[in-house]
């Protein structure tokens, strides 16, 4: 499989990056070179084999659904770019 | 008085229990060989002299009174990854731009529990994503090693290059660093010096910023095995913050260093003999299984079948959980951000100026194989790779197999810059070759310094071992590391 100029825009809109015009075959060139090279797992018979989930034998560990952390909103936006009482400040999202 | 930086960290650990030094003159001495080195060598990216110090002197207090933890007053330096409170924590990447976390990562936190003094964070590649240390947005990191008769600068690997340029160069006693695919084995081995993925599970990933979370590992980088052994303890253990943290004893990894490799079953797999391998790998892994017969291990050819697979299948796994992992990074919470028309335009603009191009390739790789009608015929088929990959670990050491020994790299540091690598992301991709099979299965696996390339650079051997058996990956590497005999410390330029 590969990629085309347009996909590759789509998949920038996708993972929220912008790419430029002039970046667009930059980026069609090097990933149609990663896929084909992953192209060669189609040589492998994965009839009836699991995927993997978890790389060591492990059960999620489970707790009692009670609050054990928080009450400091302020450190938590400490490092935004733009806050205010607590709150992260975004462009206006809703008209 | 003789150089302190050059001291190992278990001498230092001696010299301060002796009162020979302080902890403030180790420190001191330290924070003078990074002043010298730095701008040469870009190792680090920022220095924490006040808060060094500050250590050290509380560490000075407690050996007075004859107390202190395993890594009293013992100077390290931290990969940028880990989440260090109030000290610039940015995955040597833009976008995390005057990040300073309220936390601290629990593995740097199980660091200072133990004594230890930071002396600063360490370069990298950006988001761990390299083999060069050239992605970062800090300009890459030099090795302090360069070939006879050259004064061209060398890579030290990556991601953890300036972790592994910094303990090579005496910039710290012992450093953090992390592995995804191969990013602590393969500096190590460019850099003479010793590094240790553990087993997933061992360190905590808490406070650590995540690449690809089913592959990442904390481990440490030394100058020695002795030293890669008790850093290793220090910063093992479970963590109720990381669900998938081990609930394991942690070993005194130390106290396998010595135990010899007697009677112990060595497997040689004839997939990791690639076409085209320089004869000086060849005939430096020949002698690294000589070295372990010779002191009573026996030798025995497996077959790992899936190998040449697990490159391309780690290429699908890491950047989809990559791609997932970053999303974070949007211009509100932490860091960068570029302001636009709408939120969506804002997004768009910040994490085009704030990822580097290696980390923009990756996220728009994972994705494409994450995104509609594709999920089956990549993740999915990359995670049952996966599972081929560790069935075929399990086989080996089912069969009587204690530790596999491999080549480390495909070869010795290549150049900055250099342009064929540059051309080609998958020509760069193929330094992980013999490392990436590990972190695929969740295995140990440690680089040790072995020999030198025609041009005196170093080379290292890798040992991998069975789930949570760190301690005989210890023992093998320190007969190796014993049995090269070898001086691997750089000729110092800088």
């Amino acid at each position: 499989m590969s990629v085309d100029a347009t996909t590759v825009k789509r998949i920038g809109r996708l993972a929220r990056i912008r790419i430029e015009e002039d970046e667009v075959t930059g980026y069609q060139q090097e990933l149609n070179a990663i896929l084909g090279f992953v192209e060669q797992l189609n040589e492998v018979n994965v009839e009836g084999v699991e995927p993997m989930t978890s790389v060591t034998p492990m059960t999620l560990r489970r707790r009692e659904d009670i609050v054990t952390d928080g009450g400091y909103a302020e450190k938590i936006v400490k490092n935004a770019p733009l806050s205010e009482d607590n709150f992260f400040m975004v462009p206006k999202v809703v008209e | 008085m003789t150089d302190l930086t050059k001291l190992s960290l278990a001498d230092a650990r001696k010299g301060l229990t002796d009162k020979s030094f302080t902890a403030l003159e180790l420190t001191d001495a330290y924070i003078a060989a990074i002043d010298k080195a730095n701008d040469a060598l870009n190792a680090y990216v920022a220095t924490t002299p006040e808060q060094a110090r500050e250590m050290a002197k509380a560490s000075d207090a407690k050996l007075a009174q004859g107390q202190g933890g395993p890594l009293e007053g013992i100077p390290l330096g931290i990969k940028d990854l880990f989440a260090t409170k109030g000290v610039h924590t940015q995955a040597a990447s833009h976008i995390l731009d005057g990040f300073k976390p309220e936390y601290e990562s629990t593995v740097t936190a199980n660091l200072w529990r133990d004594g230890a003094v930071m002396l600063g964070k360490l370069n990298m590649d950006e988001f761990a994503m390299g083999s060069s240390n050239e992605t970062s947005y800090y300009g890459p990191v030099i090795s302090p090693f360069r070939a006879e008769g050259s004064n061209a600068n060398l890579v030290p690997g990556g991601s953890s290059g300036g972790s592994a340029a910094a303990v090579a160069a005496w910039l710290c006693a012992g450093a953090t660093a992390t592995d995804t695919g191969g990013s602590i084995r393969q500096p190590a081995a460019f850099t003479g010096t010793v590094g240790i993925k553990p087993t997933y599970g061992r360190c905590s990933r808490w406070g650590t910023v995540a690449f690809a979370s089913s592959l990442d590992q904390a481990g440490p980088i030394a100058r020695t095995v002795e030293d890669a052994a008790i850093l290793m303890t220090s910063m093992s253990g479970f963590d109720s913050k990381d669900s998938t943290s081990v609930d394991l004893a942690v070993p005194d990894f130390a106290a396998a260093v010595e135990r010899g490799v007697k009677g112990l079953t060595i497997g040689v797999p004839r997939e990791y003999r690639m076409d085209g391998m320089p004869a000086e790998i060849e005939k430096l892994w020949q002698q690294g299984l000589e070295w372990l017969k010779a002191e009573g291990a026996t030798v025995k050819d497996i077959s790992l079948p899936h190998t040449k697979y697990a490159l391309p299948a780690y290429y699908i796994v890491a950047p989809a959980e990559a791609s997932s992992n970053l999303a974070r990074y949007d211009g509100v919470k932490y860091g960068l951000r570029v302001s636009g028309k709408d939120i969506t335009d804002m997004y768009e603009l910040t994490r085009a100026a704030g990822f580097g191009r290696e980390v923009k390739r990756r996220i728009m790789i994972g994705t494409y194989v994450l995104s509609a009608g594709y999920f089956d015929a990549y993740y999915v088929k990359a995670q049952k790779v996966r599972s081929l990959i560790k069935k075929d670990f399990e086989d080996a050491f089912g069969s009587g197999v204690d530790a596999i020994l491999t080549p480390a790299t495909p070869s010795a540091a290549f150049g900055i810059g250099d342009e064929a690598l540059a051309a080609d992301p998958v020509a760069m991709y193929l330094n992980d070759i013999f490392t990436v099979t590990v972190n695929m299965a969740g295995l140990p696996g440690i680089a040790v310094p072995a020999g030198k390339d025609g041009k005196g650079l170093p080379l290292g051997l890798q040992l991998i071992g069975r789930p949570f058996d760190e301690e005989t990956l210890f023992a093998a590497a320190r007969v190796i590391e014993k049995s090269a005999g070898g001086d691997f410390a750089p000729k110092q330029w800088w």
